[in-house]
Parts: structure tokens; C-alpha cells; sequence
């Protein structure tokens, strides 16, 4: 049996996903980080704050993408106190793909940026590896996506209101938790529009259960959920 | 010319005792000197006017601009000194062009404005070099709609809805403030501002002039460019009859 190397880099295989809606735009994520086989932190936080209004999705490198973002909220900070006024989604998008872009030979990172702006309303940017950037309705990244490309193609319709934005980011991380390997956990989402910022969360036993998925059985939860045992009565 | 300033009037680095920076002062009066430069806000864009004052009838109409384009969205008019404007015209366009790399989106007026100002006003800070001897107004239009600055030598830049730079500047300002601005359109701005350039014109100091033109309006599809000749044309004729008229009475 090979031994695990937990303090290797971590990298988060992860399922991204970033969809607009009529009003704003819900992003999703998994909540898996890996080393190797070994998972390193099972409820990982992979949706982060750059401003008020503008959040990203991270893949790939742990370390690398969270570099990345932390440089991104410094700039960020300094440009929203000199226009004085909140930063445009597009703005935060463009320094995330000028450090991806031009440092791509040291970092192994795909970013979907996603937030809401009085000018544009709700804008998803995707930033993948080489630090290209696109406009889009909707994006998906990170290891998991290959499963939901066709799903998405099939499901996605312009001009979604919340509720089914929100349901639709979940069900797609929960088939591709079903399917990759390094996805898995919880699905967080974060909802973004005029009204301000909201996160949701869902435990892994309130995902459904897609084809060929085992209840789970003897599950921690439930052991720890259990009441404690009556003391026998003499 | 009074030397007012005697003693404190040499360097820029040197305040006079009742707080002045007399260098800067001299600086304005370069602007003060040259042709009157004109710009209105109205409802829907920005509208420049400069009187070009023609040293030599072999110049060519034309040629010898006081209105520069910064970007597809702006543009600046300048007073005073024109090498010092261009300098500063140069600074401008490098400023946008900078921002739309790393920002990715064009340059909002109100941080262009503020750009030129930091740099005019840098060059008061020291004393190897000299204040610019020019006065700008910058008009453009952006996602926040259509705004009017003005930055004078000594690095103050305020937003206006009508401003007015030059020899005529008083009274220039006069009959600005006789226009209703925010129920004008662009295409009546020209011709107001027109009639005004031509009225305050000094006929006796000052021979022949040229007059520029340029706009930033929903007209114009937001792009900064020259008024369109047909239109320039016509503002001049309806100058030229108001003048007339005065004259008549």
C-alpha cells in the first residue's frame, strides 16, 4: 500500500459552475480539495469574495488560485476607493485574466468570475487555464464539468428566474459528484444580485441520488445523530 | 507689466508670505491671453467651441488644431500655450490607453479628468520644471452620460455644465449663463455657441479667427469628432446674422 502524501499540493479537481439568470447570477461549486487520493479538506470554501458585488469560482491549484484572488481583491480595492464607486463585473474579470494570462507558465488555475453591476446586471466571465477570457450566459470548469458539458447543452434556457437557477447549479454539482472522483462534499452556491449577496448551503444527504448511487448506510452522520442509549432499568 | 510678487514670484517651490504661488498665477495669465475656448453640457452630450486666432494669412484653414480627440469618448480643447497643450494632450491619450489594458473597459471621464489634473499639478511641485501654461477643457461621454471638466495650470479640475477659458472668458460666461442647458440638445448648443465665440470676438484688437468645432453627443453616436461641415456651416451663418442684427439696432 503506497503511502499518502498529505502535505503534497493540493489541488481541488472540483466541479465549477457559474449560470446568469433574469436579475443576477448564481455561482456553484463542490467542496472537495485533494492530495493525491487523500482528501485534504472535504467542505472547502471554493466560491471567494473579490467585492461586494463580484465573487469567483476556483480549479486547479489551491495555492495557485488563491494567490491569484487575493492579489485580484487588493487591486480591486484600490480601483473602488479611486472611482469611488463598486467595481464592474468586467473589470474584475480583466485582472484575474491579466495575471492568468501573463503568468501562465507558473500557475495551474480555471476561474469562473461571476457578480452583478449597476451598469451590465449579471455577468459570468470564464478565465480557464491559459488566460483566455469569455463572456458567457453560463460556465462550467474544474475536472467535473466534462460530465455536464451534454447536460447543459440539453437543460440550459435564457432568462431563468432565481429558483431555477439555483435548483439547476445544484442538480448539475450533484451528477458530477456522482461522476468525478475528485468532486465531492457539499455543494455550495452563492446567489448575487441588485438586492446583494447570498450563500446557500447543501449537505451531501440532501443531494439526490442518481444512477447507481447506494443510500448511504451507517453513515456517520447518522451514528452521531442518534440519540444516546436509555440506561437499563434494574 | 507690475512686478507684484517681487522677490517670491521666481520659483514655483516658493510660497509668498500671503500664501500665494505666483509662478502658477503668471502660468494662468498665459491662458488668459490666448483665443477663447468655450464648452456647454447640454442634454444629451457635450459641445466645444474654440476661437482660433490667425497669426498668418498664409496659414491654412484648417490646420493648427485646438481640439484633440483622447479617446472615441473624449476629447479635450485646449487655451494658452499649444506645445504645452499637445504635451499635455499626449499625457491624456496615454492615460486612457494604459487604463483600457489593464481594466479592460474604457476610461471613465471622471477618472481621465482626474488624471490630467494630477499630472498638470504635478508639474508645479518642482522647481526644475515649469507649470503648463495652458488651460483644458474636456468634454466626453460615458456609461454615467455626458460631463464637462475643466483643468486649469495650477491642477484644479472642477465638472461644469458650461465653462469658458481665454480672452473672452467673462464674457463668454455672461451669455452662458443665459442658455438653458439641460433643454438643449447638441445640435442647438453648436449653434448657441457659435453665435457666442462670434460675438466676443474683438474686432479691433484682434483680426481674423477660425472657428473650431467639435461635439460628443448621442448625435454623434458617442464618439468625440468635429462637428459635420453642413452644420458648422450653418452655425456660422446664423452667427454672423445675430451679429448683424446687434449691429443694425
Amino acid at each position: 500500500m503506497e503511502s499518502l502524501d498529505v502535505d503534497g499540493p493540493h489541488s481541488m479537481g472540483t466541479t465549477i459552475i457559474g449560470v446568469t439568470y433574469d436579475g443576477g447570477v448564481v455561482l456553484g461549486a463542490d467542496s472537495r480539495t485533494s492530495t493525491g487520493v487523500y482528501v485534504a479538506n472535504r467542505a472547502s470554501d471554493k466560491i471567494t469574495q473579490l467585492t461586494d458585488n463580484v465573487y469567483v469560482c476556483r480549479s486547479g491549484s489551491a495555492a495557485d488560485s488563491q494567490i491569484l484572488s487575493d492579489y485580484v481583491r487588493y487591486f480591486l480595492h484600490q480601483h473602488t476607493i479611486q472611482l469611488g464607486q463598486p467595481a464592474t463585473v468586467k473589470v474584475a474579470a480583466n485582472l484575474v485574466r491579466l495575471l492568468a494570462y501573463n503568468n501562465k507558465n507558473m500557475l495551474q488555475t480555471g476561474l469562473i468570475v461571476g457578480g452583478w453591476d449597476k451598469y451590465e446586471g449579471g455577468k459570468i466571465y470564464g478565465v480557464p487555464l491559459g488566460g483566455t477570457i469569455l463572456e458567457q450566459p453560463f460556465a462550467i470548469g474544474g475536472s467535473g464539468s466534462s460530465y455536464l458539458y451534454g447536460f447543459f447543452d440539453q437543460v440550459w434556457k435564457e432568462g431563468m428566474t432565481k429558483e431555477e437557477a439555483e435548483s439547476l447549479v445544484v442538480k448539475a454539482v450533484s451528477l458530477a459528484i456522482a461522476r468525478d472522483g475528485a468532486s465531492g462534499g457539499v455543494v455550495r452556491t452563492v446567489v448575487i444580485n441588485a438586492d446583494g449577496v447570498t450563500r446557500n448551503f447543501y449537505p451531501g444527504d440532501t443531494l439526490p441520488l442518481w444512477h447507481e448511487e447506494i443510500p448511504a448506510q451507517n453513515s456517520l452522520l447518522d451514528i452521531l445523530s442518534a440519540p444516546s442509549p436509555e440506561p437499563m432499568s434494574m | 507689466m507690475s512686478s507684484i510678487g517681487t522677490g517670491y514670484d521666481l520659483s514655483v517651490t516658493t510660497f509668498s508670505p500671503d500664501g500665494r504661488v505666483f509662478q502658477i498665477e503668471y502660468a494662468a495669465k498665459a491662458v488668459d491671453n490666448s483665443g477663447t475656448v468655450i464648452g456647454i453640457k447640454c442634454k444629451d452630450g457635450v459641445v466645444m467651441g474654440v476661437e482660433k486666432l490667425i497669426t498668418s494669412k498664409m496659414m491654412l484653414p484648417g490646420s493648427n488644431r485646438r481640439i484633440h480627440s483622447v479617446h472615441s469618448h473624449s476629447g479635450m480643447a485646449v487655451a494658452g500655450l499649444a506645445a504645452d497643450g499637445r504635451q499635455i494632450v499626449a499625457r491624456a491619450k496615454g492615460e486612457a490607453s494604459s487604463y483600457e489594458s489593464v481594466y479592460g473597459e474604457a476610461i471613465p471621464v471622471k477618472e481621465l479628468a482626474g488624471r490630467v489634473a494630477n499630472y498638470v499639478h504635478l508639474c508645479t511641485l518642482y522647481w526644475w520644471l515649469r507649470p503648463f501654461g495652458c488651460g483644458i477643457i474636456l468634454g466626453g461621454y460615458d456609461r454615467d452620460g455626458p460631463q464637462l471638466y475643466m483643468i486649469e495650470p495650477s491642477g484644479i479640475s472642477y465638472r461644469y455644465f458650461g465653462a469658458a477659458i481665454g480672452k473672452g472668458k467673462q464674457a463668454a460666461k455672461t451669455e452662458i449663463e443665459k442658455l438653458k442647458l439641460s433643454e438643449m440638445t447638441c445640435r442647438e448648443g453648436v449653434i448657441e455657441i457659435a453665435k457666442i465665440i462670434y460675438k466676443i470676438h474683438d474686432e479691433a484688437k484682434d483680426k481674423a479667427f477660425e472657428l473650431e468645432m467639435s461635439w460628443v453627443c448621442d448625435e454623434s453616436k458617442r464618439k468625440h469628432e468635429k462637428v459635420p461641415v453642413e452644420l458648422l456651416e450653418e452655425a456660422k451663418a446664423a452667427a454672423r446674422l445675430a451679429l448683424e442684427e446687434m449691429d443694425a439696432d
